[in-house]
């Protein structure tokens, strides 16, 4: 049953994250979660030709290991929700190739995690499907060859700007099984406060993240007390600081129960990341990793994530519009 | 959130880092300043084999394109880049690392449409802006010759 609440859609039981799988690269691998990644892929390149074919890889990498952890087949999973960040989603198309799993790409940008996991949960819960996976991914080579610069070429980096994860989390879900489950949602409304600022996406971001948080607060009744972790994707430090700011504002007050999954996954000081990281495989790779281990433990029993994404491409910047911020939330309950 | 455009664009200054100028451009001014010294090292030697100040100057620059394109390739410029920013991009050096690393990252969509069709992404509006300067120079000094 699905119960429809102003914007906020809550799941009664809700269906089971049965399984999730993270795979990373070398410098997510030395972050503070790199024991949390089911599987570190140190080449950047993946032993492929190109990095799209890499990044393909960690994709396919993540699906098979989530339907494996569960003991299922892919023949059982009869959906198949994915994305990417790189144009018309080739990575995700590659990747689902060969898993014969029908398929519905995505594009959110680095919200599509969080996007891909409503609405297959939404689907279970309709009972349109018994079993379904959502993975997305991001490639730091493919996502700076395709919006920024050559990597070789030689330029500097704004204090504001993200590190593109490389890395893709995988989650199987099911309507029956053991594990945490997916009670809620909130579909985001695409804000467009002005910012065209590439190097600080976290500015761009955070209006859309608040205006989900404030919805999801308001029209669930539920308070940023029931819930021992709030998450956003990939705000980055700049991003961060404007959400707690500006919620604090309208009386929503987070606390230190906020964080971000960019500011989780690097050690900016060290990895030289600045803002944090970002991309598809972001919130991904952290909710995979370190956070369903953190509920399977049962320190965590009630998680908010509100994955975030920049609606943007290099073309739409360089005819002069802004950024458009997307957020999209889920919650997830381990009780 | 209750803000306008301008108010939002104005607070996000405030909240975000600047970049720290002040080191930024020593950095720059004592990176820079090495990589012309290198140049001027080269220079002295071209002259001391013989070499007219022409020829010298011609053949420093040639040598100093070269090293770019090599510290490129061999993924090193990059790095100092990180460290040095307007001091690695202004002098020659620079522009040879700006053509020969898109060659290098888009050899993976051929040599034709790849490396080729590609090969100027980043340097070609200085190339097209810096001929067309030039030109438009030219014309004024030539219409100021005849007055």
């Amino acid at each position: 049953m699905i119960e429809k609440k102003g914007r906020a859609l809550l799941l009664g039981d809700g269906p089971v994250i049965t399984a999730s799988a993270a795979v990373g690269g070398k410098k997510e691998g030395e972050g503070p979660l790199g024991a949390s990644f089911d599987l570190i892929v140190k080449d950047p390149y993946a032993g492929e030709k190109t990095w799209e074919k890499a990044e393909c890889l960690l994709q396919k990498k993540a699906v098979t290991l989530a339907i494996n952890k569960a003991g299922r087949s892919p023949t059982e999973v009869e959906l198949l929700f994915s994305g990417d960040l790189i144009n018309q989603c080739t990575p995700s198309c590659y990747a689902a190739v060969g898993l014969g799993i029908p398929s519905v790409g995505l594009f959110g940008a680095c919200s599509t995690a969080a996007e891909g996991l409503a609405l297959a949960a939404l689907l279970l819960e309709a009972g349109a499907c018994d079993r379904a996976v959502s993975v997305t991914s991001s490639h730091f080579c493919t996502a700076e060859r395709q919006f920024r610069t050559p990597l070789a070429y030689g330029g500097q980096r704004a204090p504001t700007a993200q590190w593109t994860v490389t890395g893709s989390g995988a989650f199987l879900l099911e309507r029956q099984g053991s594990g945490p489950r997916v009670r809620g949602a909130l579909l985001g409304k695409p804000v467009d406060m002005g910012i065209s600022d590439v190097t600080n996406m976290g500015a761009a971001m955070a209006p859309a993240a608040c205006d989900t948080l404030a919805a999801f607060f308001r029209d669930s009744g539920k308070t940023p007390d029931d819930f021992d972790l709030i998450l956003t994707g990939d705000l980055g430090s700049v991003g961060h600081r404007i959400v707690q700011e500006q919620l604090g504002q309208e009386g929503i007050s987070l606390d230190d129960r906020y964080q971000d999954c960019g500011l989780l996954v690097y050690d900016s000081a060290r990895q030289d990341t600045h803002a944090g990281g970002s991309g598809c495989g972001c919130s991904a790779v952290v909710l995979a990793g370190h956070i369903l281990r953190e509920m399977a433990k049962g320190s965590l029993k009630n998680v908010l994530l509100a994955g975030t994404g920049a609606l943007m491409s290099p073309m739409s910047l360089q005819q002069g519009e802004s950024i458009v911020g997307i957020a999209h939330l889920v919650w997830i309950s381990a009780e | 959130m209750e803000m306008t455009k301008k108010q939002y664009k104005d607070y996000v200054k405030q909240v975000s880092p600047a970049s720290p100028l002040v080191a930024d451009m020593a950095r720059a001014f004592v990176s820079g300043g090495l990589i012309c010294t290198v140049g001027q090292v080269f220079s002295l030697l071209y002259r001391s084999m013989g070499l007219s100040q022409q020829t010298a100057g011609t053949l420093t620059s040639v040598t100093m394109i070269f090293l770019g394109a090599l510290l490129t390739a061999l993924n090193v410029y990059d790095d100092l880049a990180r460290f040095s920013g307007a001091g690695t991009v202004i002098p020659i050096t620079g522009f040879a690392n700006s053509v020969a690393s898109p060659a290098m990252e888009f050899r993976s969509e051929g040599l034709i449409l790849g490396v080729g069709a590609k090969m100027f992404t980043v340097a070609g509006p200085v190339l097209v802006y810096g001929i067309l300067s030039s030109a438009a120079y030219g014309l004024i000094l030539w219409i100021l010759q005849r007055m």
